[in-house]
């Protein structure tokens, strides 16, 4: 059984599993990762140790009426001493590098360098704020690569837990309480995360990815959405827009440059250059974008976006407005 | 009242006449007798995991599959909330106190536990804070925070249905009497033991049930008081949680798991008491090193109280503090290590004859192993960062619980139950319910390791297709259903031992413990003479020594008896069925179902309970003579 661990724990480095904790890519995961692996070799060296004396205890020893009745046997002080001692040690081997890695895990970064990012938990969202870059966004957190990032994380309502195994492990975000979490991830790509702190009706929704980009394709990003949100280009969008100023949106979502100034849900400026929508729920796209306004609360049962009512092509217009905001 | 017979104990003899299993409801509904109570404990316990067992089917067939839309999610939070309350406070304690109830007066050859009428009282706060708590799912809807019910999550604003509301009330109730069971399994062992029964000749399973009480007493009251602060701020708007207010709402978590731990050792120890019991009868061989094994009891019970906070290293308490608990969680793996050696080496050139109880006992070694060093991987606080609140942990402690407190509590039951009903079980039957709930246990609970170190968050009521996790869910999903069926020879087997089954006689396995002395179902004052005990096995050792014999012999025999005799030579004095507990039970329980919000109730239920509580107290509680 634990080589069949061992043989299915290999296999899943093999990157068909986008939230794997055993496939890491910044430092930060590497050192858990590398943590684990140390611990768990030591524990299939105990489980096949025990486990194997178990088994020939119980074939060898069951019951022959040849051998009598067992002699009377009280305990040993040495076997006593030896299975005390033997585990100590190995605890001991394993507490070296779990207090090592304590200390540098718990601790705030050390670099200088680092990009603040503050990560604000709400139900069923994430929000994303760069203050150094004047960028506000949503459950898509856009990330350099080869610069430790330093998450700073709050929580609006209840308690969250960040969670994106391949770059990070879990952290807390509890309210009353700013908690930090870094990590200086090793390659780009989409990594995917999800809440992992029960947090009510869509917990299990409530997801995010971080892109990590290549220096330059960061830089285009920062750019673009510095920027105020980009004006509709053809009479649908144009009309989109009009129901969306026209309607509840605007009380929830803020879409800069506009009169759209909600503070309560994601800010949508350029919601339509995200891959996803509904924290991570839905690939970004016209029909899903139909789909998630026209029936919210089955798409993402809970949610608190309600469901307003429109017209068929009133959604479809809202739609083609949302995907045009890049 | 007459002499002879009859002095066995007033009207107490009369219930004994009627055997331990006779008699009309009322009589059941009054008992104060240590073994009703245990057998209503037990019926109890099994009805309420039966109804949690269902609720973690309907659980996985929701993760059958990626994305399903089977259940609703706020029923899915429900269930989960409910399959975790339910198996601890109302399946898996009633099925450790039932045992407690029922084996640890034999075993300390007494002829009842020190308070009796408490003993009921109990019971009843156990039945109807159950009964409260599932009445919630007809009253707007059972409470889905979690059984943890992590602030602010579950106040008010976040979960303004009355679900949590029953949570709080159910759990203060049940509370009460699980405080009450402790301190009357603490002062029956420590003062009710036979003549010679010293500390360290107590049978193991009471060794553990004495832990157990302590545990129970010391543990309890943080979570009462938590659970008070709960109620303060979900009904009358205090801020003991509120982060607004500045206060803070771990002061919730560090209060629930302060209990929480010390909680898992609550129902796991016991299962470590059957198997040290269990494994020396069917090894045909004394325990192996027992102040060892008494001794790593002990300490896991103290470490206990010092690793709550392993539950919570992503909180962000900092290094020192996750340092401190994760190196107290470690140490928590030697007395358990040193246990499993124990018990092998206990096995070691013995005689092992591999009935049902045995089974279970072996399998308890070999899958809480399993469970064991998975939590040395979560002991140490970097890696559980990656594995808390996944189904890594789920997996974890479903080995651990599974694998520890089930599958001893089934070897206790097989090993106790002729003892109890004076009926054996079918063997074969036995040995199938053994095997089938192996392989449904490992295949319910192991590949869901990989789910959650490869992304699987746990309460999620569903997982995204793109993860990846369909294969290791739907196996596991398999595995829970077989593990219904696994019950099938179980429920098949009572039958057959009601029907078909043999007599048991005193001592069907050759066990060395004093409980074995006595018929089968014990009569209701359990010994006719009080054994004297000058060793820890004396049925392995009916002529060791002079002067052995029953306590309170003038001229004490030689030889240890095997068996209790049928008369009892003087007379015996036994309690007296009451129903002031009953009365005291629902007065408190209707004062708590007050507690919802009516004042009206709340005092009627005081009245109640007041009545109850004179009436009890100037009861004779004593018939006979």
């Amino acid at each position: 059984m634990g080589l069949f661990f061992a043989a299915v724990a290999v296999a899943a480095c093999g990157g068909t599993y986008p939230q794997s904790a055993l496939d890491p890519s910044s430092d930060f995961a590497g050192r858990l990762d590398g943590l684990f692996m140390q611990i768990f070799w030591w524990a299939v060296g105990v489980f096949v140790l025990v486990e194997g004396v178990l088994l020939y205890t119980v074939f060898r020893w069951r019951e022959d009426p040849a051998r009598g009745r067992p002699p009377e046997v009280h305990g040993h002080v040495l076997m006593e001493i030896g299975w005390t001692v033997i585990p100590a040690l190995i605890l001991v081997a394993i507490a070296i590098p779990t207090i090592r890695t304590i200390f540098l895990v718990d601790r705030p970064t050390a670099d200088p360098d680092a990009l603040v990012v503050e990560v604000t938990g709400r139900q069923w969202w994430w929000e994303f704020t760069y203050p150094e870059l004047g960028i506000t966004t949503a459950n898509e957190m856009h990330i350099p690569l080869g610069r430790t990032v330093d998450l700073r994380l709050r929580s609006a309502d209840v308690i969250h837990s960040f969670w994106v195994p391949r770059l990070g492990g879990k952290r807390d975000v509890v309210p009353g309480r700013e908690n930090q979490l870094w990590f200086r991830p090793d390659s780009v790509g989409v990594f995917w995360g999800q809440c992992a702190e029960y947090c009510g009706t869509a917990h299990a929704l409530m997801g995010l990815r971080v892109l990590v980009d290549a220096p330059a394709d960061f830089e285009a990003w920062v750019t673009t959405n510095r920027s105020n949100a980009a004006r509709p280009a053809d009479s649908e969008a144009r009309a989109g827009q009009g129901v969306f100023m026209a309607n509840a949106c605007v009380s929830c979502h803020e879409i800069r440059g506009t009169g759209a100034r909600g503070q309560l849900g994601p800010d949508l400026t350029h919601v339509g250059s995200r891959l996803t929508i509904g924290a991570g729920l839905l690939d970004n796209n016209l029909e899903n974008l139909i789909r998630w306004i026209d029936s919210t609360q089955v798409v993402k049962p809970g949610t608190l976006m309600p469901e307003v009512d429109l017209t068929e092509s009133q959604i479809q217009q809202l739609a083609a407005y949302l995907l045009g905001l890049r | 009242m007459a002499t002879s017979e009859a002095d066995v104990g007033g009207r107490a003899a009369g219930e004994h006449k009627q055997g331990l299993y006779s008699g009309g409801l009322w009589s059941w509904l009054t008992t104060v007798d240590h073994k009703r109570i245990g057998v209503l404990y037990f019926v109890t316990g099994l009805v309420f995991m039966l109804v949690a067992g269902l609720e973690a089917q309907a659980i996985r067939l929701q993760l059958a599959r990626p994305e399903q839309r089977l259940l609703d999610p706020e029923f899915y939070n429900q269930l989960f909330t409910m399959h975790g309350t339910t198996m601890v406070f109302f399946a898996g304690m009633p099925l450790i106190i039932a045992f407690f109830n029922f084996i640890v007066p034999l075993q300390i050859g007494a002829r009842d536990v020190a308070f009796p009428r408490l003993n009921a009282f109990s019971y009843w706060l156990l039945l109807f804070s159950g009964l409260f708590l599932y009445s919630s799912f007809f009253f707007g809807g059972a409470p889905d925070g979690g059984w943890f019910a992590y602030t602010p999550l579950t106040n008010r604003q976040y979960s303004p249905g009355m679900g949590m509301d029953f949570y709080v009330l159910a759990l203060l109730l049940s509370g009460i009497g699980s405080i009450a069971g402790g301190v009357n399994f603490l002062v029956t062992i420590v003062n009710m033991r036979a003549p010679g029964m010293k500390f360290m000749r107590l049978p193991l399973f009471t060794w553990m049930a004495l832990l157990v009480s302590i545990l129970i007493l010391l543990s309890f009251p943080p979570f009462t008081i938590g659970l008070v602060f709960m109620f303060f701020d979900r009904s009358f708007g205090t801020h003991f949680y509120d982060a607004a207010a500045g206060a803070d709402p771990v002061l919730w978590q560090h209060l629930f798991w302060v209990f929480g731990h010390p909680e898992v050792y609550i129902l796991v120890l016991p299962a470590f008491g059957v198997v040290s019991d269990v494994i020396p009868t069917f090894s045909r061989k004394p325990l192996f090193g027992y102040p060892v094994v008494v001794f790593s009891g002990i300490l896991i019970a103290f470490l206990g109280f010092g690793v709550w906070v392993h539950h919570m290293f992503a909180v962000g308490l900092g290094p020192i503090v996750n340092a401190v608990f994760g190196g107290a969680t470690m140490l928590v793996a030697i007395p358990t290590g040193i246990k499993i050696f124990n018990w092998i080496a206990t096995m070691w050139g013995g005689q092992l004859r591999f009935k049902p109880a045995m089974l279970f006992a072996i399998g308890l070694l070999g899958i809480f192993t399993i469970g064991g060093l998975s939590g040395v991987m979560h002991a140490s606080p970097p890696a559980d960062l990656q594995q808390t609140d996944t189904y890594f942990v789920v997996a974890h402690f479903h080995y651990v619980l599974i694998g520890g407190t089930v599958f001893g509590l089934f070897a206790g039951f097989y090993y106790w139950f002729p003892k109890a009903t004076g009926k054996m079980l079918n063997e074969g039957l036995g040995k199938a319910h053994f095997w089938l709930t192996l392989i449904a246990m490992n295949l319910t609970f192991f590949p869901i390791h990989f789910s959650g170190l490869l992304g699987q968050p746990r309460r999620t009521f569903t997982y995204a297709e793109g993860l990846g996790l369909d294969t290791f869910n739907l196996i596991s999903t398999i595995g829970a259903f077989l593990f219904t069926l696994a019950f099938v020879p179980l429920i098949w087997n009572l039958w057959y031992a009601w029907r078909r089954g043999r007599p048991a006689g005193p001592n069907p396995w050759d066990a060395p413990t004093i409980e074995w002395t006595t018929s089968s179902p014990p009569p209701h004052y359990n010994f006719a003479v009080i054994p004297r005990v000058d060793r820890r096995d004396p049925l392995w050792h009916p002529h060791i020594k002079p002067g052995l014999g029953w306590a309170g012999e003038a001229e004490p025999g030689g030889v240890f008896p095997r068996v209790q005799p049928d008369d009892a030579p003087e007379p015996i004095v036994m309690p007296n069925p009451s129903y002031w507990p009953l009365v005291m039970a629902l007065g408190l329980s209707l004062a708590t179902i007050g507690g919802l919000g009516s004042l009206p109730l709340v005092f009627t239920g005081v009245a109640l309970a007041l009545l109850g509580l004179f009436g009890w107290a100037f009861e004779p509680a004593e018939g006979g003579h």
